[in-house]
């Protein structure tokens, strides 16, 4: 009887679930037929906007990666005053709404902002460019990343720790030769959801970088601009947008597996 | 799964006290509401008309859908109820009057023009419409998608094939743009903030919250693209008599005082 009442529980959840996310993405990928679909893929405007997208969303995982990895050890491994405050401050990304967080690096970094203005001194301005696009994205994209790895290295058994330093490792030899690669499959996973928040960032980037095709235009601001002409178009830069998304997180999803089977080969080995 | 009974009887009266105040939010009500759904370039002006029709109905409460006239029509078109639409181009609103969704023919109320601004301190770049050609300067125009950008770069044309142009004006003008908006709200924030050195937006745009922050630079009427605004009382409209006073008020006396303080041209009024 209460295991009847488990599965029905079960069964509600799975049912409403797909109702709320299975549906509408269904009803996205359905909309246009498949060979009409693949005849606008050829377009340019399309083309342009994807190749942006990738750019961007790479640079900004990698800046993510570089600034966030030590502040995610420093969250990871030492308790100091001030740990819980600086913790909110980088989960804050992910609560601001995306179109403040650009108002915020204009006000920040534009022409008039703060640190803009001698920015323009020395003949930089970052807004309506390429890099104002990564910056936005890097900005609300941070959190997933810095989140993951500092949970990935806090995990690391404390007993290798132990015995890295009873063999006078230094802590950066052991960051490098036990913390790192234990982490990694963490780390990853974090790097692929900053890459895919970053790929579909749209508030930020149309408020901070603006929209002009080539330069600042990504796939989530051709999508908006699109729909208000030609859906059609617009389902169809959104499939494409989904298909990339899937298949990135469905290869974090297997890595674990394969980085699994990678090590234990290796460990086989004389 | 051994959840305790009185859990059960918990998440039931939580369900039950959910939707009573689902159902009961906006009933604290005696009358009817009147939703109008309108394009956002009239938000200031028809939340002065929905007061100013409260003062002659105050049984009646009116709540608007402010959001850009393609979405509206998507809206209606996909089932939303509403009572009142009015839209910033003649095109969605006749796409929704061949949908059978208006009730009798929409009227167009008023109209209104593109202006260049220019924000009101630090550069003095812009004086006319002929210095958008000049290099280096950051202009913001609306994307060709929204219609003030579609009416915006069929102003440029216009300004190019005026006999005073400078050469290459239009293509000059174009390639000083950093940013296509997909709103022209959004054009008038990047010029408030000091981003841009100019813009191109509806003169009802200059609001009166942000008309001291900004300089506006008129265009010679010959060149100018005129936007119309129709409006219609709906067909699915469950009060059509409000609807059709609603209408009414705009097109009258007292709706076009309230217009023309808004920036936009009531149509009796326009040549």
């Amino acid at each position: 009887m209460r295991d009847a009442g488990h599965r029905l529980l079960i069964g509600l959840g799975l049912a409403g679930l797909f109702l709320l996310l299975g549906l509408p993405l269904g009803a996205v990928v359905t909309r246009v037929p498949p060979a009409a679909l693949l005849a606008r893929m050829g377009d340019p405007a399309l083309l342009e906007a994807l190749r942006l997208s990738l750019v961007t969303s790479a640079c900004a995982t990698a800046l993510v990666v570089a600034l966030g990895l030590p502040v995610a050890y420093l969250l990871a491994t030492r308790s100091f005053p001030g740990k819980r405050l600086l913790e909110v401050l980088i989960d804050l990304p992910m609560v601001l709404p995306p179109t403040v967080a650009g108002l915020a690096l204009l006000l920040a970094f534009g022409r008039a902002g703060i640190a803009g203005r001698a920015l323009a001194v020395a003949g930089i301005t970052i807004p309506f460019t390429t890099i104002a696009v990564v910056l936005a994205q890097a900005f609300i994209a941070a959190p997933f990343f810095i989140s993951a790895a500092r949970a990935g290295l806090g995990a690391v058994d404390v007993r290798y720790l132990d015995a890295a330093a009873t063999l006078r490792a230094t802590p950066g030899r052991t960051l490098l030769t036990v913390m790192l690669p234990l982490a990694f499959p963490s780390m990853l996973a974090g790097a692929a959801m900053t890459w895919a928040r970053a790929l579909g960032e749209f508030g930020a980037t149309i408020t901070f970088a603006g929209n002009l095709p080539g330069v600042t235009q990504t796939m989530p601001l051709a999508v908006y601009v699109a729909l208000q002409r030609d859906l059609d178009a617009a389902v169809a830069m959104s499939v494409l947008l989904l298909a990339l998304a899937v298949g990135v997180l469905l290869s974090i999803r297997l890595s674990p597996t394969w980085l699994g089977l990678l090590d234990r080969a290796r460990d086989r080995r004389p | 799964m051994t959840l305790p009974r009185w859990s059960w009887v918990l998440a039931a009266a939580a369900a039950v006290a959910a939707l009573a105040l689902a159902g009961g939010a906006g009933d604290g009500r005696r009358g009817p509401v009147l939703t109008v759904f309108a394009a956002a370039s009239l938000t200031e002006a028809f939340e002065e008309l929905g007061a100013r029709y409260r003062g002659g109905h105050p049984d009646v409460a009116v709540r608007f859908n402010f959001a850009g006239s393609h979405q509206l029509a998507a809206q209606l078109e996909h089932g939303a109820r509403a009572d009142v639409f009015a839209s910033a181009d003649l095109r969605w609103m006749e796409r929704v009057a061949r949908l059978g969704l208006a009730a009798g023919t929409p009227s167009v109320f008023a109209r209104n023009r593109l202006v260049v601004i220019a924000p009101a301190e630090g550069s003095a770049a812009v004086h006319t419409p002929e210095d958008l050609a000049r290099p280096g300067l950051r202009l913001v125009l609306p994307a060709e998608a929204v219609p003030a950008g579609s009416y915006g770069r069929r102003v440029l044309r216009a300004l190019a094939e005026a006999p005073a142009a400078v050469g290459g004006y239009e293509r000059r003008v174009l390639a000083n743009v950093v940013s296509e908006e997909e709103s022209v709200r959004g054009v008038v924030a990047k010029v408030l903030l000091g981003e841009a050195d100019a813009g191109l937006v509806y003169r009802s745009d200059v609001t009166p919250a942000v008309a001291a922050r900004l300089r506006v630079i008129e265009i010679p009427p010959s060149a100018n693209a005129v936007a119309s605004y129709p409006i219609a009382a709906l067909a699915a409209s469950g009060h059509p008599d409000a609807a059709r006073a609603f209408v009414e008020l705009v097109h009258g006396a007292e709706g076009r005082a309230i217009l023309r303080r808004h920036g936009l041209m009531p149509v009796p009024d326009t040549p």
